[in-house]
């Protein structure tokens, strides 16, 4: 290596601030200017493509929404005539669009909170205490984490089928939590192992028993981890599609959203309802960009620590 | 302070292991065994042994779904991560050097937020929302164009060798955003003196991308192709609410789970169901490990 290079950089190393973008960037003595311009240029290019490619189909859809059948057919990429509000109103009370979301709220909302209390009372325990069995029981649920859902499905039906769960809500949260535990369980484990015993120790001697020491003080100190878990288990449990496919089929009032529009989707031939179809995908969807929006940074934070095991 | 461990243990894990044992243990445990019988719901299962794989191994669907899963394989995380870290690259290293500091390129952090955006949305939802786009007629958003401006529509789904392509960009416009964040965050963390180093060197761009970033960020790509490899292993949705008539034209863009659901909730066989979630674990495993293997190198300390 240069010996140079390990000189720490100093201030009076920074090359003067020019207007030119180019000159910085090409300070190597050899890297020839021109190859940097020509790289930064051409990346540019392609990443605004890129963004072009992610927008502009979510941004035709909420378009569409408002135009009727005939402008949807022959002016695909023109503004709307008019606003027409009524294409939502058709989606939202007439193909349930309304109905779907609710159940996805109130499905996702019990399930996540369930997933994130268990998860976490079982993820404590194995984390922080001694006791016959708590590595089989840690394996057992880590090892979760390898099976594909699709192994299972058949007998998930008939285990939900017998338990009188079938089209059911309740079915379909207990089974989204159980599916949610080996991830969950996994990550806040290793998250409450960093936690420093010398608070927990302080508690039980000022005489706070176990449950109590976990929800008031262990909870609170591991909020970081509970909440990246939290949005990993929220989206991915919005986004399940498979699993209330098999569990809910039968009781339409049941579905949750993705199944809804799947089948607005399937149907929206039949019925010629290509703006209602777009307005059923824009309801679905704005929510999404504006939860995105506001929670961007802790959604990609908690997405991608997810990512890294 | 060990006064009462034991009933606070078992009480903390009493319903998260139940709830597990009951919904996802005993069902795994199961699928097993009914893959060994001749079970289509309604009389009481026969066990047939391995007549269920014999079939399978005659059985043109789950071979063409088998071989779609070798292509999702391949495409889907080279594409994806190929993108990906060329993009990752220019918004993290791609713009001028100041100090020690490397920058990426203007609007490096609007990029970010919208390529990530797609990973948020619903897999089915992106599903319904692409069979618009690749509408065949002049209500498609790309045919529209195209057909304003004169040219044949392209049948994204209906033409067999070109449908299964289809599906796998759409994957990979999903995924492109996550895999940007993840690797930005593992060049983050390559200190910016190995780039000052190796410019005062006189690296170019080029070669920074190849000799230094590309190494340093092994332990990340390997995850990528991990999940990138798993994911291109499931594919239920978007196969089931994309493509024509659920895998189709003719079994074109069909896939495991594709099949497993269509056997069993459809036909309702479910040991032949079985039979194949049991093929498709043991390829996920097999996935898994030779990737473990295959990738293993000597992490480079920095």
């Amino acid at each position: 290596m240069n010996p140079q290079s390990t000189l720490p950089p100093t201030p009076a190393a920074k090359p003067p601030k020019t207007g030119d973008p180019g000159a910085s960037g090409g300070r190597g003595r050899k890297g020839p200017r021109s190859e940097v311009r020509f790289f930064a240029g051409l990346g540019h290019i392609a990443l605004a493509v890129w963004a072009v490619i992610v927008i502009v189909p979510i941004l035709w859809t909420f378009l569409a929404a408002f135009k009727n059948t005939s402008e949807i057919f022959s002016s695909p990429w023109t503004l709307p005539a008019e606003l027409r509000w009524e294409n939502f109103g058709r989606a939202w009370t007439k193909a349930n669009v309304g109905r779907y979301f609710l159940n996805s709220v109130i499905v996702v909302t019990c399930s996540t909170f369930g997933t994130m209390l268990l998860g976490s009372m079982a993820a404590y325990v194995l984390a922080r205490y001694k006791f016959w069995g708590n590595r089989a029981i840690y394996y057992l649920f880590v090892s979760g984490l390898a099976f594909p859902v699709f192994l299972a499905l058949v007998p998930l039906f008939f285990v939900v089928k017998n338990l009188g769960l079938l089209d059911t809500h309740t079915g379909v949260v207990l089974v989204y939590i159980a599916y949610s535990l080996p991830f969950t369980i996994f990550f806040l484990a290793a998250f409450f192992k960093t936690l420093p015993s010398s608070v927990a120790e302080a508690g039980l001697i000022d005489g706070c028993g176990h449950t109590r020491l976990f929800f008031q003080v262990m909870m609170p100190m591991a909020k970081p981890g509970l909440i990246s878990v939290a949005i990993f288990n929220i989206i991915g449990q919005w986004a399940q599609y498979q699993l209330p496919l098999v569990l809910l089929s039968n009781s339409k009032d049941k579905w949750v959203l993705t199944q809804g529009i799947a089948d607005i989707s399937v149907n929206a031939g039949y019925e010629a309802d290509w703006s209602g179809l777009f307005a059923a995908l824009t309801i679905a969807i704005l929510p999404m960009i504006i939860v995105y929006a506001v929670f961007q940074r802790q959604i990609q934070a908690g997405l991608t620590s997810g990512a890294v095991k | 302070m060990r006064h009462g461990k034991y009933p606070f243990v078992i009480g903390f894990l009493f319903a998260p292991v139940t709830l597990y044992v009951v919904f996802v243990i005993a069902p795994y445990a199961q699928a097993f065994q009914i893959s060994m019988t001749n079970w289509r719901g309604l009389s009481a299962p026969q066990w047939v042994g391995f007549d269920n794989y014999r079939r399978l191994l005659d059985d043109g669907a789950f071979w063409k779904a088998v071989q779609h899963h070798g292509v999702l394989l391949l495409a889907l995380p080279l594409i994806t991560i190929a993108i990906a870290l060329f993009f990752a690259f220019l918004l993290n290293v791609g713009g001028k050097s100041s100090g020690g500091q490397r920058q990426g390129v203007w609007g490096a952090k609007f990029y970010r937020v919208v390529f990530f955006f797609p990973q948020v949305l619903a897999v089915a939802i992106i599903a319904v929302l692409f069979q618009m786009v690749y509408r065949p007629n002049e209500s498609g958003l790309i045919n529209g164009v195209l057909m304003k401006l004169g040219f044949d529509p392209v049948l994204f789904l209906v033409r067999p060798n070109l449908a299964l392509w289809s599906i796998i960009a759409v994957l990979v416009w999903q995924a492109v955003g996550f895999y940007v964040v993840l690797f930005s965050a593992g060049m983050a963390s390559i200190p910016g003196e190995i780039y000052e180093a190796a410019e005062m060197d006189g690296a170019t761009k080029v070669t920074l991308f190849f000799r230094v970033t590309l190494p340093l960020l092994w332990d990340t790509l390997q995850v990528a192709w991990v999940y990138l490899g798993i994911a291109a292993f499931d594919a239920f949705a978007i196969v089931a609410v994309l493509s024509v008539d659920g895998g189709g034209p003719d079994g074109a863009t069909t896939v495991l789970a594709m099949e497993i659901y269509r056997n069993a909730f459809v036909y309702s066989k479910y040991g032949y169901a079985s039979a194949m979630g049991v093929a498709l674990f043991f390829l996920t495993l097999t996935f898994a490990a030779l990737t473990l293997r295959l990738s293993k190198r000597e992490s480079v300390e920095y």
